[in-house]
């Protein structure tokens, strides 16, 4: 069990008190022990406790990068905050999972990335959904925050906003 | 050509900015290497053998006499004065240093150019058609598509971390120039039976270590749909393109594991949720793009100049250049001019500060101020007048763009290979110099005709040797370098993917080994055949049993030694041959 300490949410750092279950060696999903409190836990352990895990509010559920958000099927909207694990910068799959949970399952809730969450990534990660950044606690979390304003305007649409650029604004011509 | 506006300029300006902060860090240290080099691949930065290489973007290789010149700029100022042209219609640096790459990229946004996204597991420069716009065979000029499509993918915020790079390649005419069928995605502009204009879309082509011609997935996609549907087939592939193996990450292996009908399926079931949304593109956006490329003001010319025609007859070397280097015009009275980059002794591709200013004063003078990078690294004028043609040549010889080989076995595309990139198991430009120096006889190679011999220094196929029709791959053997030959390859119209021939061979033996094949040729020809039509023909047997028949001599003054000083594995503080160093 970790717990993430301070996160950045809505464009500012705050102190969080979840906490993050990730499965131990030898740990298996239908048998760990959910402690209590507010827990992420790994999708399989929602899927093969979900009865029992149903009736808590202060559960929140986090993907591994090769889990589909299809697998949570209808139970998105039960969620408070679900969170997404970049194991490491180059797996870019986080990004696919909160555009589909935003776009195609309607999920409103706060979005986290977690794992290796870094300053120049945000910026990306913000665009397609999510909201709420555990930044690698290495790093300073203050100076992350930087990295959602790298960019004032962008040519496609994304979660963020739906538009692309030419539908949004009169664009200029040839000159 | 495409022109920026304040929207532009200022995602140009934000980026500098975003990338000077980020060198910034790197230098001081907040940024370690292996957090440092995503941000680094994505603005076209590569650690090579000797210094950092800056690959900048040409998109779709469309360049103004303005760009060219502080291209020119940078390569002095920044550079050892040369630029070296790529397959993909870019140009790279090879000697940059890290703490100046914010200041070529803030000179670069300058003059409404940039390096994103030129590396990296992300969508890189979309390919097309050198001659887009004046092409006789053209359907529909692609140059507004691939724009939009620039604007699309560039800090795509979905798909900057992909299993590995994609690209795009986009033609519009019927002769296939852009190599669609070996892109992650080929795009070939067609028109319904109604005439409206869409897209015939193929998936999974490519070449590397796998090559792959790519399949169909979709005969025709309305113009307006194209982004959208783009889009599903990229985030289908990050979500199920293979991620523990970096040889199996394109998506071509992904189309092959799943097959073709499985994978559409997915696309269009994600499509659904997309279609008719806000990314479909609009008849005014295509409107404001496509007005930055009307044609020029053509005069009303006859359809051929009766001093060319004289001089076609009286004047041999002219004869010769207008055959190779000179290209129909849709327009009469004019012509497209390549402008070679393969002179004899230089390397495939390069190009000094002092032939880029030339070019572009030439362009100015002869071509409405713009220019081509093409894909076999050279460049194109695209809209000279015949009348000028002999003025052009001239000017073109006294710099040295003038060698009349285009598509000729000398007009040979080349990688970097051993002598700069840390990937190679070969060295290819220096092969490359040598095969030059053997065959530099015009009227040799104009007898044997089309041919392109492409090498590359290693699998991952930069040169596409897989679809030269002469390939060349070097391979390791025990920490040498050695050379596979492939041959009846075919880059498209169709695409095929070329068959090696046998064993590998040896530096000094490769001249040899295409002198044989030429031999082949010369004896098997039928009257107007290629060399690629000969082999589809006869298939490879006859050329596999002439080479092998006897040992390959190898060529002893490749054994001399400075030819041997620029082997792989010796110091590169030897002089090499190419002028950069």
């Amino acid at each position: 069990m970790t717990t993430t300490g301070q996160i950045i949410k809505n464009k500012s750092v705050v102190d969080d008190d979840w906490s993050l279950l990730r499965l131990a060696e030898g740990d298996a999903p239908e048998s760990v022990a959910v402690p209590a409190g507010k827990v992420l836990v790994p999708l399989t352990v929602w899927l093969a406790q979900r009865d029992a895990l149903l009736h808590r509010a202060d559960i929140g559920v986090w993907f591994a990068s090769n889990e589909r958000v299809e697998d949570l099927q209808d139970d998105a909207a039960k969620f408070s905050v679900i969170a997404v694990d970049f194991p490491k910068v180059g797996d870019g799959r986080g990004y696919t999972i909160a555009t589909r949970l935003r776009t195609r399952f309607g999920y409103h809730g706060e979005l986290r990335a977690i794992g290796e969450v870094l300053r120049d990534q945000l910026f990306y990660m913000q665009r397609v959904g999510f909201d709420a950044f555990a930044v690698r606690a290495d790093k300073d979390i203050h100076d992350a925050l930087n990295g959602l304003s790298d960019f004032s305007i962008s040519y496609q649409g994304s979660t963020d906003e739906a538009q692309p650029l030419f539908s949004r604004v009169e664009r200029g011509v040839a000159r | 050509m495409y022109r920026y506006d304040n929207f532009d300029h200022r995602i140009a300006a934000e980026r500098v900015a975003q990338f000077r902060d980020q060198v910034r860090r790197r230098l001081s240290g907040e940024l370690k290497e292996d957090e440092f080099r995503v941000l680094r691949l994505q603005n076209g930065l590569y650690m090579q053998i000797h210094a950092y290489m800056m690959r900048i973007a040409v998109p779709y290789g469309l360049i103004s006499a303005r760009q060219l010149r502080k291209l020119a700029n940078i390569a002095r100022k920044y550079d050892r004065n040369f630029g070296h042209f790529t397959t993909r219609q870019n140009i790279q640096f090879n000697w940059v240093k890290l703490q100046d790459a914010p200041d070529i990229l803030a000179d670069l946004a300058a003059v409404e150019m940039h390096a994103n996204q030129t590396s990296g597991n992300c969508i890189r420069n979309t390919t097309t058609d050198e001659f887009a716009g004046v092409a006789p065979d053209e359907i529909v000029d692609p140059r507004p598509y691939a724009e939009i499509l620039r604007q699309w993918s560039t800090f795509h915020p979905e798909f900057a971390y992909l299993p590995r790079k994609f690209k795009f390649s986009i033609t519009g005419a019927t002769t296939d120039r852009a190599a669609i069928e070996v892109n992650d995605v080929g795009l070939q502009v067609v028109r319904n039976a109604q005439g409206e204009i869409g897209f015939r879309v193929l998936v999974g082509g490519g070449l590397g270590r796998t090559p792959v011609i790519g399949t169909e997935i979709a005969a025709f996609i309305p113009w307006q749909h194209i982004l959208t549907y783009a889009e599903s087939i990229v985030r289908v592939f990050n979500e199920y393109g293979r991620r523990d193996n970096l040889y199996k990450a394109r998506i071509k292996i992904l189309v092959k594991a799943i097959g073709i009908d499985e994978f559409r399926r997915q696309v269009e079931a994600d499509w659904k949720f997309t279609k008719d949304g806000p990314g479909t593109i609009t008849q005014s956006e295509l409107n404001r793009v496509s007005a930055c490329f009307t044609a020029p003001d053509y005069e009303k010319l006859p359809e051929n100049d009766a001093v060319v025609a004289a001089l076609l007859q009286s004047n041999k070397s002219f004869a010769n250049w207008h055959q190779r280097n000179v290209s129909a015009h849709k327009v009469p009275g004019y012509a497209a001019v390549t402008f070679s980059c393969k002179r004899t002794g230089v390397a495939p591709g390069d190009i000094s500060a002092e032939q880029m200013e030339a070019a572009a004063d030439l362009a100015d003078r002869y071509s409405f101020g713009e220019l081509r990078v093409t894909h076999m690294q050279n460049l194109v004028l695209a809209d000279v007048k015949q009348a000028d043609l002999l003025a052009l040549w001239e000017a073109a010889k006294a710099n040295g763009l003038a060698t009349p080989n285009i598509g000729l076995l000398t007009d040979i595309i080349c990688c970097p290979g051993g002598d700069y990139c840390t990937l190679a198991n070969a060295r290819s430009i220096t092969l490359a110099k040598a095969i030059a120096e053997r065959f530099d006889d015009i009227d040799y190679l104009q007898d044997i005709g089309d041919l392109d011999l492409n090498i590359s220094g290693c699998v991952n196929a930069c040169s596409h040797h897989h679809v030269a029709h002469i390939g060349i791959l070097g391979v390791d053997k025990s920490g040498e370098e050695w050379y596979q030959v492939t041959i009846g390859g075919n880059k498209g119209s169709p695409a095929s993917v070329g068959k090696i021939i046998g064993r590998s061979f040896s530096f000094a033996q490769i001249p040899n080994v295409i002198e044989r094949l030429l031999q082949v040729y010369a004896r098997e020809r039928d009257e107007g055949e290629r060399f690629i039509d000969t082999v589809r023909r006869t298939g490879i047997e006859p050329f596999v049993e002439f080479v092998y028949a006897t040992p390959v001599a190898v060529d002893e003054k490749l054994l001399l030694p400075d030819y041997e000083a620029q082997g792989k594995g010796l110091p590169y503080a030897v002089s090499l041959y190419s002028p950069r160093f």
